[in-house]
């Protein structure tokens, strides 16, 4: 969490390798490897999701074929072989029910004439079907109704497991209400000011960043 | 250059023979007395395209008076074995023996010399009539020296199943450098038919083929008019495409270039009566120094029309293209709705493309709009899916499909929409 222009998304576009962004200091390392190497497509490979906050229409680009590609191509990294035509289409099946998205949207080209809420269910489709071992949710909740809110929520639920793990980016605590985090952390100017348990968020949502700011300023200077 | 083209007449008049009187040579004498010379380097409409300097430089216009029997081989031609009436051209010389097998009733096809005889009046009211229109240096070039060409008519309320399939090829041939092609098409009143031109070149040598299509629809007639343009990257083709529309009809033209050193398109569709439609979509995929020059105009000169002209292309290396669309919407044409749109792919710093937009209304009540855009691949897409696990390359293919496949679902031919499905997997995979 943090307030605007804290550097939440940038953080998030650095991380999936978004290439506007210069990295002049520092490191990542994912799972044991540094990542600011790798071409976005092998930071998805490596297990790497961003759920976009403004994903992009593509006309023209059947979502059928983005996903089948982009899965193959994953698991051809992994050493895996492609997945045949059948076992798609029913893995399809399977993770459209998980996050209730409609074959609708499916059939059409990616997030093409998508409202706000159905690109947002799809970007959380793409996340069920590519199994990502750790998802950046960029301000997933923003420009979502209540109903959309919560069958995004619930998608990201149904997905985690042991295995996983989920960044959420968001400004407010209405989305936690359904995605209940681990650890709350604050990000202001960059930095990681403060961290916490859910109730750090609660207590955002009751006194907003001014507190946060006021303090953290004070130790910068 | 022009003493030299009487001259290079008269040695072609010479040897005319029996075909050298009548309504044709009196088309061909006021032609050439009317003829100004190629463009020059100022000539707006040649501005992008000096065809007139580098077609002086390369190429002997003396070669316009050879007269060149060439063989025909049909057999290793494109589409050869597709369920089609099939017409075979070889630098411009018609293969007669195979012209006019097997048509259906209400379908004739001969050569301009028989038709001639036999459709005197069909050739006498349209033959070189509409080819003036755009005061073409390359139309009246071909005009001045044809001697033979394809003639197509289907009679009134006639529907022709399978497309009519016009072969032109090219192949290395001595003293044949430069060749004329020509047809003239008429579809009666109700009639209903599609044509594919198929152009094709095994040239290594630099050779120039000039090519006319004159085109009559008639009221509440069908045609689908497709040109492959398939050549070598040793060829200069220009090609002056004529349609005149009547009352009611439907013409979907379709011109897809994918190689040729410089191609030179004039397509030029007159709306002369109310209620036409007419659609114009074409594709260039331009590599290595390809430069492909679209220049199209279509005439609203009567109510209710309705055009829809939608060109794309992609260009790569350092290949050139030019785009200039032309609308005129005449005062007597209210009511014209009016669609055109060029959008065109550059995928290096040294290709490049000159796009130009020419709306002309006069009158008040009419619906136009055009866009053209000229651009790189999206990043933002590119992005988004490489964030997904594909590779630049993949998604780069991706979106140059999705560019080109509006354009390429509307190929209506089975085997024609798979021939150009294949290239463009070749090409941008």
């Amino acid at each position: 969490m943090g307030p605007n222009g804290s550097g939440k998304s940038t953080l998030a576009s650095v991380l999936a390798g978004r290439e506007e962004y210069e990295i002049t200091e520092g490191e990542v390392e994912f799972l044991g490897k540094d990542i600011l190497d790798l071409a976005p497509e092998d930071r998805a490979r490596e297990g790497l999701f961003l759920a976009f906050q403004y994903p992009v229409e593509i006309p023209g680009v059947s979502s059928n074929n983005f996903l089948r590609t982009a899965l193959n191509q994953i698991r051809k990294y992994r050493g895996m072989d492609p997945l045949d035509a059948v076992s798609f289409l029913k893995l399809m099946k399977e993770k459209m029910a998980l996050v209730e998205i409609d074959q609708k949207l499916i059939n059409r080209s990616l997030n093409e004439g998508f409202s706000g809420g159905e690109k947002k269910r799809n970007e959380i489709f793409q996340m069920a079907m590519l199994e990502p071992k750790l998802a950046i949710l960029d301000e997933t909740d923003s420009g979502l109704d209540i109903d959309a809110l919560r069958i995004v929520a619930s998608g990201v639920n149904k997905l985690k497991t042991g295995e996983n793990a989920t960044i959420v980016v968001t400004h407010y605590q209405r989305l936690l209400d359904y995605i209940v985090p681990d650890f709350v952390h604050v990000l202001y100017n960059g930095r990681i000011v403060k961290s916490g348990d859910k109730s750090l968020a609660l207590e955002l949502e009751e006194k907003g960043y001014d507190w946060i700011k006021a303090d953290a300023d004070g130790v910068v200077s | 250059m022009i003493e030299q083209l009487k001259d290079s007449y008269k040695t072609f008049e010479s040897q005319l023979n029996g075909l050298g009187q009548g309504f044709w040579q009196e088309l061909r004498t006021r032609t050439l007395h009317s003829f100004s010379g190629l463009p020059k380097p100022k000539d707006e409409e040649y501005r992008y395209t000096q065809l007139g300097r580098i077609l002086d430089k390369k190429f002997q216009f003396a070669d316009l008076s050879m007269m060149g029997r060439t063989s025909v081989h049909g057999a290793n031609a494109l589409f050869h074995n597709a369920d089609a009436h099939h017409i075979y051209i070889n630098n411009g010389v018609i293969d007669q023996s195979k012209v006019s097998q097997n048509l259906p009733k209400g379908l004739s096809i001969s050569t301009l010399q028989e038709a001639l005889h036999h459709n005197a009046k069909d050739i006498e009211s349209h033959l070189g009539k509409y080819a003036i229109k755009n005061n073409d240096a390359f139309a009246s070039l071909n005009t001045i020296f044809s001697y033979e060409g394809i003639f197509i008519k289907v009679d009134k309320n006639v529907q022709i199943d399978k497309p009519i399939l016009l072969h032109y090829s090219g192949t290395d041939h001595p003293g044949h450098a430069i060749y004329q092609s020509r047809s003239l098409i008429l579809a009666e009143p109700g009639a209903r038919l599609s044509i594919v031109e198929s152009y094709s070149s095994d040239h290594s040598e630099d050779h120039f083929s000039n090519h006319v299509s004159e085109i009559v629809v008639g009221a509440n007639a069908l045609l689908d008019y497709y040109k492959l343009q398939n050549q070598s990257a040793s060829t200069y083709h220009v090609d002056n495409t004529f349609i005149t529309q009547s009352k009611d009809s439907v013409v979907k033209s379709y011109v897809f270039t994918l190689e040729g050193k410089i191609i030179r398109n004039n397509l030029n569709v007159d709306l002369e009566d109310e209620n036409c439609e007419t659609h114009m979509f074409g594709l260039y995929v331009a590599h290595g120094d390809n430069h492909i020059d679209n220049h199209t105009v279509v005439d609203h000169k009567m109510p209710h029309c309705f055009s829809n002209e939608i060109y794309k292309g992609i260009l790569d290396d350092t290949a050139k293209a030019v785009f200039n669309g032309k609308i005129f919407v005449r005062p007597n044409a209210q009511k014209t709705n009016a669609f055109q749109s060029n959008k065109n792919i550059l995928l290096t710093d040294t290709a490049s493309m000159n796009s130009k937009p020419q709306l002309e209304i006069w009158a008040d009540d009419v619906k136009c709009s055009h866009g053209c855009t000229t651009g790189q691949l999206d990043d933002e897409q590119m992005f988004y899916l490489r964030s997904r696990g594909i590779s630049k390359a993949s998604a780069r293919a991706m979106l140059l499909h999705a560019f080109v496949d509006d354009v390429l679902d509307k190929i209506s031919i089975g085997f024609l929409h798979d021939f150009v499905a294949e290239e463009m997997k070749n090409r941008l995979d």
